[in-house]
């Protein structure tokens, strides 16, 4: 059976066209060390994720139907390939939403399901680089994007506070997946600064428009959630921990 | 500014920056980002041969552009359901 399998396998690689359009880091082109690293540094992540979904889903069973939201806008989002100023096309990651509801753990878990799926179906982004895109669009996105959260709330209004949280979350992905191709495939001349700016000139570049466009859409979903989920938001509020400016509830 | 009118400027200007590439730029296919990288990385590296098989892929962009859809379509239905519910509950 096993080895039916590979025979198949072997077959259909053999068959197929060697050409994907992934905006995350195409199957195969992370040599394995790499591919070791960057999944290992997913890991601690995706286990507090788990832990962080598993306390929110047993104590607060009404906010499952938040986390589906969450986990559908970023399905949304990351099927939509947009054109970019640079000529070509990606797409946003729409992990800014659940992040600003559920804290950046809980999404982690969420954005590498989404991965697999395109990773499976679409022949977009890869198995073998499932860790290093999980790591950059599932940890360190939803990480800058609640660090700019935190910090623009303290001095802006909520929906700029959203607009930039998720736009430079969007953003750092891509920096990120440009500094993993760097890291991995330093110039011979001029190291791996001279490969940043190569790939950062095609992913973060091409992502800048496609950064305010996520942001928009993030502000335009949560601006629906305050006027129909307004009691969700407030038990995600105190299950976060945050200062409730109590309104009248 | 009330809420609706403030969405509906979201969406105006999320239509305008995603039209605008296509107006500035006539001379391109809007290929994926990763063709450029793919070419970068065999720049750098040109004997790097990918080691890991693709599992297996869309036999053709008519059935790529499918799954989108349906991966699109699928968050969409629940985002529309969620809202439906909600808006539902609000009028009673």
């Amino acid at each position: 059976m096993k080895r039916r399998w590979f025979i198949l396998t072997a077959l259909l690689v053999f068959l197929l066209p060697r050409e994907t359009y992934a905006m995350h880091i195409m199957e195969g082109f992370l040599p394995l060390n790499w591919a070791v690293v960057w999944s290992l540094a997913s890991l601690p992540f995706l286990y507090l994720g788990l832990r962080s979904i598993g306390k929110v889903t047993s104590e607060n069973p009404q906010l499952k139907m938040l986390l589906g939201v969450a986990a559908a806008f970023t399905f949304v989002l990351s099927a939509l390939k947009l054109p970019s100023v640079t000529g070509s096309s990606s797409h946003p990651t729409g992990v800014g939403l659940g992040t600003m509801l559920f804290g950046p753990m809980a999404m982690s878990v969420i954005g590498c399901i989404v991965l697999i799926f395109q990773a499976l179906l679409l022949a977009h982004g890869g198995i073998s680089t499932l860790g290093a895109n999980t790591f950059s669009m599932a940890v360190v996105g939803p990480l800058v994007a609640y660090g700019v959260y935190k910090a623009a709330k303290k001095v802006g209004a909520q929906g700029i506070s959203i607009f930039l949280a998720a736009a430079l979350g969007d953003l750092a992905t891509y920096v990120t997946t440009s500094l993993q191709l760097a890291l991995a495939f330093p110039d011979p001349t001029g190291g791996v600064m001279a490969s940043l700016i190569k790939f950062g000139s095609i992913f973060a570049l091409t992502q800048v428009p496609l950064a305010i466009v996520e942001g928009l859409l993030t502000v335009l979903v949560y601006n629906y959630l305050t006027v129909y989920s307004q009691s969700e938001l407030q038990e995600l509020a105190l299950l976060r921990g945050d200062v409730q400016h109590d309104p009248g509830a | 500014m009330t809420l609706a009118r403030k969405n509906l400027l979201l969406i105006f200007a999320v239509v305008v920056l995603t039209i605008m590439p296509l107006i500035m730029i006539t001379d391109s296919e809007f290929g994926g980002a990763d063709g450029a990288a793919e070419e970068v990385i065999l720049q750098i590296k040109p004997d790097y041969e990918p080691w890991f098989p693709v599992l297996w892929q869309p036999p053709g962009g008519e059935t790529e552009s499918l799954l989108f859809a349906l991966q699109a379509a699928i968050g969409g239905a629940f985002l529309g359901y969620y809202f439906g519910i909600k808006k539902g509950l609000a009028g009673k």
